[in-house]
């Protein structure tokens, strides 16, 4: 593979300070560290390093997301074949999924070219490295979008999800709420019609109502599809968040790897649960139904816009939870909370945050005055 | 008031090259240097001139801000060479030693008749003060202070650290002897942590003072981590630490009248072809080790000190004043095509679960790794700060502290515990920092900006 690295060093000068592209450098530079991890070595402080760095810890999280990924994919056909013909004329299962891929592929290819388009422009006039932080973000905003949301609609979410969300703040680390919840919300506020209510589900003419929106109104729970249907994903809904099968290999990826925290993820079901009680809905129908699972796996544990503290995360998880069924069952707006509870308790985590540290502050004086 | 402490949380880094327990006679180099960079918040004052000829414990040079605080020649010698750094900042003085080596002799007293005050008088004399940390800030202790605990940590948990059990094996007289000249200065503050597999018949089993164990991965080791849990400093408050050489070397003082700085260096590291032990004076030279040589062909760094925290020093360099251990790296700066993709990766170590070498450390001897000193991906910022949490077994929000050290809010800096750590405390959340943040580099310059507003 040496190749590679004679290739990359011959056209690196190019790129360099002094060279004819050298306005690109950032851009080099991120693919040069994407195709090569590079020699630089320690300085200062700690001469030895973990091997784990970013890149890592953000293609375990897109690792995790394949699964929702191509269950997306397939449930985007079938569910186009259900709403088109008698379920006897479905095509097969290789019909089914090719259909739902060229439906979703074009989503995730708008995604990350405009976001990432936008991240090196941003990197290129700071003259940052181009973070990594994307990679993510790219992959989860065509997983919470309808499937048939105009392409155009997706482009505009993307840039105001990198730029406002995110590029506004500083870019990947400081941003302060979800850049792809972000993406949505935007898209929910901007275009409602095609975001929520009783026709996102929209395929080639034929529409139908997701079970949250058809609860909102009222439709008794037999009617809708049963907890299995809704547990194994078979249901319209958003690309991604269908599946809490897929979702659940993911969260298992997550949480063998440590990249997201337990602790949220408990909390946020717990808070859910407990909510839940309040209302007629079952716990565990609130649990596969809409975005819930999928936020509680993916969204809430955003490791930058949740506390940075062990006790924060609890707090944090269980008022995400809590406040996704209140939504859902208090407020005839929205048929579902999960997206905005867990923007509301971004907002609050800073918050979060400051209570737990202010307690660890008078601990800690506390502990060494009693230590004289 | 000893008490057991299992600390959980830490990492031993299973790093390959542990020093092999056998040790050499005095190994002498031709050079000594004396490196004023070794000592935090000190200014140096030569009271010698290129030339001049010293006797091991002759003052070299004071601190400017504190004269009394004297810094003697290891070895005697002639002065061969002020060396300066950028703005013409004296990076070291080199000793060229004579063959036949000469003590400057100090009165030998017993501490117990002598007051407070004539002990540090004698200590300042000999130039053993410096050996007196101070905490905060982890600056050479001021000569007119009482602190409210001496801390001496009795084991060294960094990676291929020297054991202190067999370095300090034949020392029972000169660290008994220190502990009495501490206890003049601290009266029944004394404190000494151990491990819990310290062997019974460790010569610090048999040491007086107030004694703490402590099990667990490093940090466990750190004077700093272990005050944390015995007596944490505060604002306004002082705790001197020593490390057992030092308590040794002040010994050897206050029993034979002599300033000598001997010590028992480990020589480890993967880069080597073999390790194993030396006995050496302070400022010794690296270079002048030729029984432990590199393998072949590998491009090594020298560090003095241990991997995580140590000094670069290269072959040419000298061993710090505060220093048992000579870490050889191979120096990592190969590209690697794809690396972080990559799904095994078996040669590198990670704590994080991301790669499936986190188990190695199960496989005990043979799950140890020839870790090179590449940084393994680019610096960016903060993402995931929990990890940090996970190798501090200390109730301080890491990743709040650096930021506010980074926004140079001092009351912030104080209030989430500046005044408990030093770098070497932090030392392994830069190791498993997946955005590779200089977190020493940083609480460091937070320390510089707590001393300079502080005064």
């Amino acid at each position: 593979m040496k190749w590679i690295e004679k290739i990359i060093d011959k056209i690196k000068p190019t790129f360099s300070k002094g060279g004819r592209l050298a306005f690109l450098h950032s851009t080099f530079d991120a693919f040069e560290t994407f195709l090569l991890v590079p020699g630089t070595v320690t300085g200062k402080g700690s001469h030895i390093r973990d091997c784990n760095d970013l890149k890592r810890v953000m293609i375990v999280v897109v690792i995790a997301l394949v699964p929702c990924l191509l269950f997306g994919m397939y449930n985007t056909g079938l569910q186009h074949f259900l709403a088109s013909g008698p379920e006897e004329d479905l095509p097969g299962f290789l019909s089914v999924f090719w259909f739902g891929f060229l439906k979703v592929l074009p989503l995730v290819i708008v995604s990350y070219v405009v976001g990432l388009g936008i991240e090196f422009t941003i990197a290129q006039i700071r003259g940052h490295q181009v973070n990594e932080g994307y990679l993510v973000t790219g992959m989860l905003i065509p997983l919470i979008v309808p499937v048939t949301i105009p392409l155009w609609m997706l482009t505009l979410a993307v840039a105001f999800a990198v730029l406002i969300g995110k590029e506004i703040f500083g870019g990947t680390g400081m941003n302060i709420w979800n850049p792809a919840l972000l993406a949505r919300a935007f898209l929910f506020f901007s275009y409602p019609r095609y975001m929520t209510g009783n026709n996102v589900w929209v395929v080639d003419g034929t529409s139908g109502a997701t079970p949250l929106a058809a609860l909102a109104e009222g439709t008794p729970l037999q009617e809708l599809p049963s907890w299995t249907d809704m547990f194994l994903g078979f249901i319209p809904g958003s690309v991604g968040e269908t599946s809490v099968v897929c979702i659940l290999l993911g969260a298992a990826i997550l949480l063998y790897t440590g990249v997201a925290s337990w602790k949220i993820m408990i909390s946020c079901v717990a808070g859910a649960a407990l909510l839940s009680l309040a209302g007629d809905i079952p716990v565990h129908y609130h649990l596969v139904a809409g975005g819930f699972a999928f936020g509680c796996v993916f969204m809430a544990t955003d490791p930058v816009t949740s506390p940075q503290t062990e006790t924060g995360k609890w707090i944090y998880g269980f008022l995400t939870g809590a406040f996704t069924v209140t939504i859902r069952l208090f407020n005839p707006g929205y048929p579902e909370g999960m997206m905005l509870a867990i923007l509301l308790m971004n907002t609050f985590s800073p918050l979060i945050d400051h209570m737990v540290v202010s307690v660890n502050v008078k601990r800690r004086i506390k502990r060494i005055a009693s230590h004289g | 008031m000893s008490a057991c402490f299992k600390l959980r949380r830490g990492l031993d880094v299973p790093l390959k090259g542990s020093a092999h327990p056998m040790a050499t006679p005095l190994a002498c180099s031709p050079l000594y240097t004396l490196k004023p960079g070794d000592f935090k918040n000190i200014t140096p004052k030569l009271l010698i001139r290129e030339g001049d000829t010293v006797q091991a414990g002759s003052p070299v040079y004071c601190d400017k801000e504190n004269p009394r605080i004297l810094f003697t020649a290891p070895v005697s010698g002639t002065i061969q060479k002020i060396v300066r750094g950028e703005k013409r900042k004296i990076t070291g003085i080199q000793i060229l030693a004579h063959q036949e080596q000469m003590q400057e002799q100090f009165p030998v007293a017993d501490p117990e008749k002598l007051s407070p005050e004539q002990i540090r008088e004698l200590l300042l004399q000999s130039g053993c003060w410096p050996l007196i940390t101070r905490r905060p800030y982890g600056i050479p202790a001021h000569p007119e202070e009482t602190p409210k605990a001496i801390y001496i940590s009795c084991f060294d948990s960094a990676p291929l650290a020297p054991h202190y059990d067999f370095t300090f094996a034949g020392s029972f007289e000169p660290l008994q002897m220190g502990l009495k000249v501490l206890e003049r200065l601290c009266p029944g503050k004394v404190h000494l942590g151990l491990r819990d597999t310290t062997s019974p018949h460790s010569v610090f089993r048999r040491l007086p003072g107030i004694v703490h164990t402590f099990s667990g991965p490093h940090p466990a080791g750190n004077p700093g981590v272990q005050m944390h849990h015995v007596c944490p400093v505060g604002k306004d408050q002082v705790v001197w630490t020593l490390t057992p050489l030092g308590l040794s070397i002040i010994g050897k003082l206050f029993l034979y009248g002599i300033f000598d700085s001997t010590r028992m260096v480990a020589v480890t590291g993967p880069a080597l072809t073999r390790t194993g032990y030396i006995t050496c004076h302070a400022g010794f030279q690296v270079g002048a080790l030729t029984s432990f040589p590199l393998k072949d062909g590998m491009q090594a760094r020298i560090i003095s000190g241990n991997p995580l925290t140590g000094d670069l020093v290269g072959p040419e360099g000298f061993l710090g004043f505060h220093h048992q251990q000579i870490t050889c790296l191979p120096e990592g700066g190969s590209r690697e095509l794809l690396g972080w993709a990559r799904p095994l990766r078996l040669n590198k170590f990670s704590a994080a679960r991301t790669y499936i070498t986190y188990l190695a450390p199960l496989l005990g001897k043979t799950g140890r790794f020839s870790l090179d000193t590449n940084l393994n991906g680019g610096e960016r910022a903060f993402v995931i700060t929990r990890d940090y949490q996970k190798v501090l077994p200390m109730d301080i929000f890491v990743s709040h502290l650096i930021k506010a050290i980074l926004a140079e809010d001092i009351d912030k800096m104080e209030k989430l515990g500046i005044y408990e750590v030093l770098p070497e405390d932090l030392a392994l959340c830069e190791f498993v920092c997946p955005s590779k943040i200089g977190i020493q580099d940083i609480l460091q310059k937070g320390i510089d900006l707590m001393i300079k507003e502080m005064q």
